[in-house]
């Protein structure tokens, strides 16, 4: 399993995995925090009526104008959800059941209306991706990560995803004051001169890029799953900001690797011949990891958590 | 060094003589939907003296902090503070919150709430150094919290709570003060505590502004007040402006005789 | 065609299927609005994601069972247990940790959802499995649908509506105000169970019409639409039922009429068509109304404190009160008050005064709860109310 083959079949969609799920858990601590945990889902939904847009646009399947109409449809969506809350004097949530199924369902149709049976872009796709399928033909073992021609031909997923998470670890670590202030207390922070709606906005964008940049690889799931659930088992972990992200980050990759191993080879151990969804198993993962802290975690409860050394 | 000497001495000074009047409004019309919750409210806070915005529930007090601090957005009006625009004076106001208006769930530590009140020191990527923890430690010693710096804020009391939310407002080092309910549901400890603090900030020569809803203290802890319902009903040294007549007229039947008592 | 799909005529299934749509819209738009109003809309998006392992082991177990494993009834049940468990950890997450109900919620729905998928593409490695079509379930599918199924999801709709006829007392009186339900006896704890089971039950039969992922907008859309008519829960129901019903039986006879028209996502389109159009022409909550009544209002405001000013002789700082001035006659273009202006800002002075004098005087009690700086106070007081008033005015101040 050490061994070259592992280096070109399992290396690459591994790292791919850990990648965009660390990098959808970073920005999941704040939207945890500030009740806005399901604006992942609602962006992962509407990421595919914005490929759709992208293909019929261009006429082709390629990555980055794909990433691109996902971007601009999380965009939408997230304005919109903004535009009826305020407008409308809707709950939050109920404002993004609105936007996202909505488009959801505009993706659907345009999909449906068009030609796209010569090409690879389904519904299934945008929800479970294809982790398993993004392997390294140049890796003929270890050695061939010192062979520069051989990088050449690592799947550019890997590439955006490494990208993507230097990004939002980036934004993260720069904005990490003023977004904890006004995660915490939006009133003082805006008497200190904070623009506290900007920051809101650049969280949710922040947000919006490393879901489309996890979904072309991943799949729409694990981009809900990774939002909510490593941060959510942080949290019952620790009662300081700090450590909760040290969590979040060590539960998202434990998830990418278990997931993707169990995904790959528990059903040969099992006596199975086909492996299973990748994405899925994943998501899998990181619920179980959620129910040990829940059931476990020293911070679980409101009342009575134990002082932390 | 002797330069610096001087300019600590003129920055003192500056305060001092500082004469403009901390917070002014003028016009001030905030509405919630269609019904103003203030309507045309003037007011020239006095600077160095303990002011309480004091009214009925729902008179706007709250709201007319928070336009003050342009936190919420008035219909029409103008805000100036000493002299010059809400936004080149931010510096110089602290301010402090309703205790509830926050998560107090939020995975923090107390020292950490009162560390963001150096956040204009601190910048965006400066390092906390040992005399920022000074600094906190010592805001934190003076409303009697020293020993709780490394504790959980949601473990904390309501009292404490507040207490960590005035030492925050402390770390600020302004020269205006505002506060909304300070005393709201905390205990006679700490509410003594609050004050000892208040009144030790005005003694420096600072501006204290507080929302109050207990009729009975204004004499004991205020100098001045401002009595608001919807618009302003009366501004004034507590002498004048905190008599039966304008509280009559704020409060209407609300105001229990025990109050009128106290205020008479 | 479309006239031939609207009106029935395009043979049983169709018909069936229709019929089963608008019950289901009625239900689900009414049963949504008890989710809306106490906040928990999306409560059944956890709910819908949650259904998919239930299919996958359903299907699994009726092939082990030696049965065909497609029976929609068998997949129907196993959707519902295996949501009924994503309902309860959503509510054990909620009760027993520290995190909030959004959190729960997300969770629930990713985790079951990816749980799903996992078994979906075992599934599809049996050998039975190969044309289970079990991913219909993710976005409905009604063409090429069974006589019997059709007939599943007929008595399906007609079942949940008639579970929120008769529980939809109890259900308004919850969700509008808890405290008083339970205060006058009520059990809102299993009222609220109630609720949930409906939502639960309204997924499980819209799951092959609409699929998993778009039901939840049935559930919603309507609700959040009918609020823009009334603010009356009674008639936010009728209208919410109505609009869903409107959104099951147009969306289902639509798509009935090409196969590249999927059932799902045409029922909620016509669903978000109407939704936009509540959200902008309702009048009293819808945006236009809305628009017009704040910048009349912010007219209101702004001439009311220019003509005070006016009138106490202190300048005006604001450009638009300024502008609002000029417009309304009260003031020249370099900024002097015009007589009519000046008439006017006396008569705002002294309705300032009275007021002052009404709220100082215990007797005007109610009415002085009735300041807010805009209203004349002829509105509040008679004719002969007024001239006492003045009395106490003095004359210097009645000019």
């Amino acid at each position: 399993m050490m061994g070259a083959e592992f280096v070109a079949l399992s290396l690459p969609p591994l790292l791919i995995g850990v990648f965009a799920a660390v990098a959808c858990a970073l920005p999941g601590n704040f939207l945890l925090l500030r009740r806005q945990a399901l604006i992942g889902d609602a962006i992962s939904h509407v990421v595919l009526p914005g490929i759709v847009l992208a293909f019929l646009a261009t006429g082709v399947v390629a990555a980055w104008p794909m990433m691109l109409g996902a971007g601009i449809a999380a965009l939408a969506a997230v304005v919109l959800i903004e535009v009826i809350r305020r407008l409308g004097r809707i709950e939050p949530g109920a404002a993004m059941g609105v936007v996202f199924t909505s488009m959801f369902a505009g993706g659907v149709l345009l999909l449906e209306q068009s030609d796209t049976s010569s090409v690879h872009l389904d519904v299934q796709h945008a929800l479970y991706g294809s982790l398993e399928s993004l392997i390294w033909l140049d890796g003929f073992g270890w050695a061939s990560l010192l062979d520069w021609e051989a990088l050449q031909g690592l799947p550019p997923e890997l590439t955006r995803m490494a990208l993507t998470l230097a990004f939002v670890a980036v934004f993260t670590a720069v904005l990490w004051r003023p977004l904890k202030l006004s995660t915490f207390d939006e009133g003082f922070a805006q008497t200190l001169g904070l623009r506290t709606n900007l920051l809101g906005l650049a969280l949710v964008v922040v947000a919006a890029i490393a879901a489309v940049a996890a979904f072309d690889a991943v799949g729409s799931i694990i981009v809900i799953a990774m939002f909510i659930c490593p941060p959510a088992a942080a949290r019952l972990m620790t009662n300081r900001l700090e450590r909760q992200i040290g969590w979040s980050v060590l539960f998202a990759t434990l998830s990418a690797v278990l997931g993707y191993v169990l995904a790959g080879y528990g059903p040969l151990w099992l006596g199975f011949e086909n492996a299973v969804s990748a994405a899925g198993m994943i998501a899998t993962v990181s619920g179980l990891i959620l129910l040990v802290t829940a059931l476990a975690g020293p911070c679980r409860t409101r009342a009575g958590a134990p002082t932390e050394t | 060094m002797h330069l610096e000497l001087a300019t600590q001495d003129g920055h003192r000074k500056d305060v001092g003589k500082d004469t403009r009047s901390p917070l002014e409004i003028r016009g001030l019309t905030v509405s919630y939907g269609e019904k103003p919750a203030l309507f045309s409210v003037d007011a020239t806070f006095e600077p160095g003296a303990m002011t309480a915005i004091i009214g009925p529930n729902g008179a706007g007090k709250s709201t007319l902090l928070k336009a003050a601090l342009g936190i919420v957005k008035p219909v029409s009006g103008r805000i100036r503070s000493y002299g010059k625009s809400l936004s080149a004076q931010r510096h110089r106001i602290a301010y402090v919150p309703q205790r509830a208006s926050v998560d107090w769930d939020f995975p923090t530590r107390v020292l950490d709430v009162v560390l963001m009140g150096l956040y204009r020191q601190l910048g965006l990527l400066g390092r906390v150094r040992p005399k920022h923890l000074e600094i906190a430690m010592s805001c934190l010693a003076r409303v009697g919290m020293e020993g709780f710096a490394d504790r959980q804020i949601g473990q904390l009391s309501g009292g404490q709570q507040q207490r960590v939310f005035l030492a925050r407002a402390l770390a600020q080092g302004a020269d205006l003060y505002l506060l909304d309910e300070p005393f709201a549901g905390v205990d006679a400890a700490t509410e003594k505590a609050i004050i000892a603090v208040l009144k030790a900030l005005k003694e420096q020569g600072k501006t204290v502004i507080a929302v109050h809803h207990d009729l009975a203290t204004v004499p004991d802890y205020f100098d001045r007040v401002f009595i608001i319902n919807t618009s302003r009903v009366a501004e004034g040294p507590v002498a004048e402006a905190f008599v039966p007549e304008y509280l009559q007229e704020a409060y209407g039947g609300r105001l229990a005789t025990a109050q009128m008592g106290a205020a008479g | 065609m479309l006239w031939q799909a609207l009106t029935l005529q395009l043979g049983y299934n169709a018909t069936l299927v229709t019929i089963g749509a608008a019950l289901l819209g009625i239900a689900a738009g009414a049963t949504g609005t008890f989710l809306f109003l106490g906040k928990r809309a999306l409560v059944s998006d956890a709910i819908s994601h949650a259904t998919l392992p239930g299919v996958g082991l359903a299907f699994m177990t009726m092939v082990a069972l030696g049965g065909d494993g497609r029976s929609l009834p068998g997949l129907l049940l196993g959707s519902a247990v295996s949501a009924a468990v994503g309902l309860l950890c959503v509510s054990w997450l909620t009760r027993r940790t520290r995190l909030a109900e959004d959190a729960a919620i997300g969770a629930v729905l990713s985790v079951f959802f990816g749980f799903g998928i996992v078994l979906l593409t075992i599934v599809q490695s049996m050998t039975a499995g190969r044309q289970a079509g079990l991913e219909s379930f993710l976005l409905g599918s009604t063409a090429g649908m069974l006589w019997n199924d059709a007939v599943v999801i007929a008595i399906g709709g007609a079942a949940v509506l008639a579970l929120v006829l008769v529980l939809r007392r109890p259900m308004s009186m919850v969700a509008f105000d808890p405290e008083f339900a339970a205060g006058s006896g009520m059990n809102v704890r299993q009222i609220e169970l109630a609720m949930m089971g409906l939502a639960l039950a309204i997924t499980v039969v819209g799951l092959k019409i609409v699929g998993l992922i778009l039901i939840v907008a049935l559930l919603i859309i309507p609700a959040v639409a009918a609020r823009f008519w009334t603010n009356r829960v009674g008639h936010v129901v009728l209208i919410a039922g109505a609009m869903g019903g409107l959104a099951g039986y147009t969306g289902a006879a639509i798509s009935a009429t090409a196969p590249a028209l999927p059932t799902g996502p045409i029922i909620v389109l016509v669903a978000f068509v109407l939704f936009v159009l509540s959200l902008f022409a309702a009048p009293g909550r819808g945006v236009l109304a809305a628009v017009v009544r704040h910048l009349k209002f912010q007219r209101r405001v702004h001439l009311r404190q220019g003509l005070l000013a006016l009138a106490q002789g202190q300048p005006i700082y604001e450009r638009l009160t300024l502008r609002l001035m000029r417009r309304a006659g009260y003031v020249r273009p370099d900024g002097v008050a015009t007589d009519e202006g000046r008439g006017q800002a006396s008569k705002a002075l002294l309705d300032e005064r009275r007021w002052q004098l009404l709220r100082s005087d215990p007797d005007y009690e109610t009415a002085a709860a009735r300041y807010d700086g805009l209203t004349p106070l002829e509105r509040v007081l008679t004719t002969d109310q007024i001239t006492e008033l003045d009395r106490n005015l003095g004359p210097e101040a009645v000019t």
